[in-house]
């Protein structure tokens, strides 16, 4: 730079005049830094922002997770309200032609009006066709949706939670208690859990209640393990250290700097745990020892569709997709959550 | 090599102690549950009741049964199935472990030979639409349940086609296709993104580096450097792996038809035939326990890199 500017001095005239003052306010400034500072939950979802399925995957669950939270405003239907007479009707949406849209039904070679068929009024309307007790399908979805989301997030919050803890004091008591809780987890791990969820189910009553007990008392296990390997690299951090020195209880240390440099970790975890929730409910209900009738679940309505699947395919398809939909959502914003939350671990 | 024989010894030995603990749980567990062994109680009498419950040593305190059924149990004697005239747990279930290691085994091998595959070009292509497509099969594959894939498989090669049997165990290896397709899709979408994450760690270690400074191919650096080394930690998703066809079979057994373990538990799941229940639970909780201690044994012993940690296999 130095001798570019001598020469620049030697050939070109510069009058003091082509000069002005430099802005005084400008040196100030130099080492601000002008992007807003992010905080680690802002940072990622900054990061999740870039990931088009993770985003796409987040909007798709909202919208499935407050179409059954209204479930009860939003369903067209009665879930649970039979009229037999319009049993198996295929599904119906007024306006559209399309072959297996408009209420009609193939037999043999030319299709039947089924509405007509089995004397529905001309104004009702089923969007997804009615199962074999003349129950809305469509309703039933919406219902059994919620269920199934039902199940599954209380099951990871429990799963949360035990884990979370069961880690926490494993990790940060270390020594004998570490040993003896870690000797524990080691035979825990040992039992498929698909036995312990079945003999748990055999054991209390069948219902939504012992599905999330059946699945909470399986799950944590993971979350335990995780939590208590960073429970241990966090514990010798400085400042867990200096909290420590300065006399801090052992659970205001968790809660104040362990829990929220796990958070990442933790909501990962969990976003795994719910799709296995929904995928285990639906497993369950579909083998015949899930959620009792009349209630529906998504795995209930599949096992309902299967057996008539050959005739009456849609009872299966609608709510097979939905499931599909929702684990695929899950899994792939689990996915980008984890890219967002540990850069790193991105390949 | 001491310390490992000891590692080794200690293993055994909490193998054994959960294999004790999963059996006694289900024994008390069992006891918990009400109703009598009788399929026509309402007709018994008292007297007949208690003749039958003397017959069977049901009559016994609770802890003489525990240790009568535990002492039979080591002798491989898992007690009288309820529902099936008196056959013995361990007949019923033997003629049926057959089909179902078949089908686990076919699905192992199809799924992970498909995982590997496709994982591997998918880290070989890292950051392209291949890269992209291929990760999203492995999350289809892990997204849709099996009972869904199953019944698809059904429908369309079964149903309209017409390649294979719809429901049928009677025609060799043409009946195992579906079943072993449906099955095949967990430990593929698994085995496909866990090689695909070891790929990319392999392909940017030091020593690939230097093949590919020294002017190997692509696909001989891929190979001879890549895959080999990323294939090791595979061995340790075989305790999932395994766990996953377990749930699997038990929903792919039902829709096919197949006579395996996975459609009898299903059945005495609804019959409340307890004791083939308990025997079930004891098989599965055995085989997992073996598969993740011979994995654990396996990994120390191909992997010198691996020292012998505390760190048990996954769930």
């Amino acid at each position: 730079m130095n001798n570019s500017k001598q020469t620049v001095d030697e050939t070109i005239k510069l009058s003091p005049d082509m000069f002005n003052p430099a802005d005084s306010s400008d040196k100030v400034d130099n080492e601000r830094i002008s992007a807003p500072s992010l905080s680690f939950l802002e940072d990622s979802w900054r990061r999740l922002k870039k990931n088009k399925a993770a985003v796409i995957s987040l909007f798709i669950l909202i919208i499935f997770i407050m179409l059954s939270v209204f479930a009860p405003i939003v369903s067209p239907h009665d879930p649970d309200f039979q009229i037999v007479s319009h049993a198996n009707l295929p599904p119906k949406i007024p306006g559209l032609t399309i072959n297996g849209l408009n209420g009609t039904q193939a037999l043999g070679d030319t299709r039947v009006d089924k509405y007509e068929q089995q004397g529905v009024p001309e104004g009702v309307s089923y969007y997804l066709g009615t199962d074999g007790l003349g129950r809305d399908l469509l309703s039933r979805i919406l219902h059994g949706t919620r269920v199934s989301l039902l199940i599954a997030f209380v099951a990871a919050f429990f799963d949360l939670t035990i884990g979370v803890i069961y880690g926490l004091v494993s990790g940060w008591s270390g020594g004998k208690v570490d040993n003896g809780m870690q000797r524990v987890l080691e035979i825990l791990s040992g039992v498929p859990n698909l036995v312990v969820v079945i003999l748990m189910l055999l054991v209390l009553d069948p219902g939504i209640k012992s599905i999330i007990i059946a699945l909470a008392i399986t799950g944590w296990i993971s979350m335990a393990r995780v939590i208590r390997a960073q429970t241990l690299k966090l514990k010798n951090q400085e400042y867990v250290l200096a909290a420590k020195t300065l006399g801090e209880s052992p659970i205001k240390i968790a809660f104040k700097h362990l829990i929220p440099n796990l958070s990442g970790i933790i909501i990962i975890q969990t976003m795994f745990s719910i799709p296995a929730a929904i995928f285990f409910e639906a497993f369950l209900s579909f083998i015949g020892i899930g959620i009792p009738a009349p209630t529906a679940s998504l795995g209930t309505l599949i096992n309902d569709g299967y057996k008539t699947f050959r005739f009456l395919p849609h009872l299966m398809w609608y709510p097979a997709a939905v499931i599909c939909i929702l684990m695929i959502s899950f899994n792939l914003l689990a996915d980008g959550l984890r890219d967002a939350f540990d850069p790193k671990m991105k390949d | 090599m001491k310390s490992y024989a000891k590692y080794l010894g200690k293993r055994i030995l909490y193998m054994f102690l959960t294999l004790f603990l999963i059996a006694s749980i289900t024994f008390f567990l069992m006891k918990l549950l009400p109703g009598t062994p009788y399929s026509n109680q309402d007709k018994l009498s008292e007297e007949q009741i208690f003749i039958m419950n003397e017959k069977y040593g049901l009559n016994e305190p609770l802890p003489v049964q525990y240790v009568v059924y535990m002492s039979r149990l080591l002798g491989g004697d898992l007690g009288t199935s309820f529902q099936f005239n008196n056959t013995p747990v361990t007949e019923l279930l033997s003629t049926r472990v057959g089909p179902s290691l078949q089908l686990g085994i076919q699905a192992v091998v199809l799924g992970t030979t498909l995982g590997i595959i496709l994982g591997v070009i998918a880290a070989m292509n890292q950051n392209t639409w291949i890269d992209t497509t291929a990760t999203f099969t492995a999350i289809l594959g892990r997204s849709i349940p099996n009972f869904v894939i199953a019944v698809l498989l059904q429908l369309i090669f079964g149903v309209y086609l017409k390649w294979f049997p719809i429901a049928l165990w009677n025609n060799g290896f043409s009946s195992s296709v579906l079943p072993t397709l449906a099955l095949a899709i967990a430990p593929l979408a698994d085995s496909a993104r866990f090689i695909r994450t070891e790929m990319v760690e392999v392909l940017s270690s030091d020593y690939v580096e230097l093949a590919r400074a020294k002017g190997l191919s692509r696909l001989t650096v891929a190979f001879k450097h890549g895959v080999r080394n990323a294939l090791i930690p595979l061995v340790t998703i075989l305790g999932p792996m395994a766990v996953a066809l377990m749930t699997g079979s038990l929903v792919v057994e039902n829709i096919f038809a197949i006579p395996g373990i996975g459609e009898q538990f299903v059945k005495s799941i609804l019959t409340n035939d307890y004791p083939t229940i308990m025997g079930v639970t004891i098989l599965y909780s055995a085989m997992l326990v073996g598969i993740i201690l011979v994995v654990d044994v396996l990994y120390g012993i191909i992997d010198p890199r691996i020292r012998v940690t505390n760190e048990g296999g996954d769930e």
